[in-house]
């Protein structure tokens, strides 16, 4: 029988067209989670324990400068994908995200994803690869900033 | 017997006078000019541009970015970028300003009709857009969605920040605005303008979608519409090249078999993605 979070999942453009047994698998260490505004998602610094799929709300990615406070460097929306350092040692977070408006999101357990990719070569190679183009589109927006796009040319 | 007497010869390239009546601060390096044109009115269509001109200085091509059920006032803004635009820039209202035009071909507004309007502006990209999205809310009954996504480099330097917040507040229009450096009291969306073409809401197989903005900008914009589903030959860009003549006689603009004053500016995508990768000298 499909869970409502296997069905949120299967439902998910993240998820597209994913066998119903990774699905599944991915289902079984997610949970449902809500941040009010305001509300810390993950803090610089604390270990990586979770990856946040954004269903509704708006949060943002920051990064403290020193002198000057926290500066937004992003934000994410329904459908963003929060956390990329539960992937790699030393699953530690680098960056802090908050909401922006109520954020209502799936978390899934890191260290319990971690294990159910190791343990299937195909989940693994799934993930990776949906991830992978995440990565892709971020390091590309990150690029369109970075080059000043709109500054004056002289 | 009839004396024949020649017609006035056209003289495409004399501009006639204008008269500025009023200037608007936009940005720090960028003002709006309203100008009572010669013969009191300057029919243009949506995405058509003029060629403005400052005696003893020089001549450059400016988007107009005005009403087009308003001829009689002709609306251009203007960016500083050298030394003609930063003579239009110092205009004062009461000075002359020479114009020639409207020239260039148009948005296809009415190619959008029946299904969803979607405009990406970029900088001081949503100028030439801005003629585009007041022909399609005139006539905003022949439309399903009207949307707007919109990128400036911070939240100061967001182009025509009052018709934003207006055009925002309608029911009948989305406005998605994002910046790409934030600010401590922003609280609206940061990252670049290709990101909201992923999230607006429209449907991409019912879209027209019409680009303005720096061609980089415009090329990751029309990357994600076709990700998202949009047809090629319903993305349409305004092109930016060395314009001077205007009617396509010059060929300072021209870019491969196309004179993008006359040909242009505006292109299907289909017809310009070639030259949004090509280096120009």
């Amino acid at each position: 029988m499909t869970t409502d979070l296997e069905a949120t999942l299967a439902g998910h453009p993240f998820f597209y067209d994913m066998e119903p047994e990774h699905v599944a698998a991915l289902a079984a260490v997610a949970t449902p989670a809500r941040f009010g505004v305001g509300k810390q998602i993950i803090k610089q610094g604390e270990v990586a324990d979770a990856c946040y799929l954004v269903l509704d709300g708006d949060a943002a990615l920051e990064i403290v400068i020193p002198g000057k406070g926290p500066q937004v460097i992003q934000t994410l929306h329904a459908g963003d994908i929060i956390g990329w350092s539960w992937l790699f040692a030393p699953y530690e977070w680098s960056f802090d995200a908050q909401a922006l408006t109520p954020v209502r999101a799936i978390r899934f357990d890191a260290p319990a994803l971690r294990e159910a990719k190791a343990a299937d070569p195909l989940l693994n190679a799934e993930l990776m690869e949906r991830f992978a183009e995440v990565l892709v589109m971020r390091l590309q927006a990150a690029r369109l900033q970075l080059m000043d796009l709109y500054g004056n040319s002289r | 017997m009839a004396i024949l007497v020649d017609p006035a010869p056209v003289r495409p390239m004399s501009p006639l006078w204008g008269t500025v009546a009023s200037v608007r601060r936009e940005l720090a390096d960028t003002i709006t000019l309203h100008v009572e044109p010669a013969g009191g009115e300057l029919a243009f269509a949506p995405g058509q541009f003029t060629m403005l001109y400052q005696f003893g200085i020089g001549e450059v091509p400016i988007s107009i970015s005005g009403d087009p059920a308003q001829p009689e006032q002709l609306v251009q803004t203007i960016r500083r970028a050298g030394a003609v635009t930063n003579a239009l820039c110092d205009l004062l209202p009461g000075d002359p300003i020479g114009v020639r035009g409207p020239f260039g071909n148009p948005w296809p507004v009415e190619a959008a009709e029946g299904g969803d309007a979607v405009f990406v502006g970029g900088g001081i990209g949503l100028a030439p857009l801005r003629p585009a999205i007041f022909a399609v809310l005139a006539n905003r009954a022949r439309y399903s969605d009207v949307v707007l996504l919109y990128g400036a480099r911070s939240p100061q330097e967001l182009l025509y920040a009052q018709q934003l917040r207006e055009w925002g507040a309608r029911f009948d229009m989305t406005v998605l605005v994002t910046v790409d450096r934030g600010e401590a009291n922003w609280t609206g969306s940061v990252g670049v303008v290709t990101k909201l073409v992923r999230r607006g809401p429209y449907d991409p197989e019912e879209t027209t979608a019409f680009v303005c903005g720096p061609e980089i900008m415009m090329r990751f914009a029309a990357a994600e519409l076709l990700k998202r589903g949009v047809v090629r030959s319903q993305i349409y860009l305004s092109m930016e090249r060395n314009m001077k003549c205007g009617f396509g006689s010059c060929g300072h603009c021209q870019t491969g078999r196309m004179f993008v004053c006359s040909d242009g500016p505006v292109f299907t995508l289909r017809d310009s993605a070639r030259y949004l990768r090509r280096l120009e000298r």
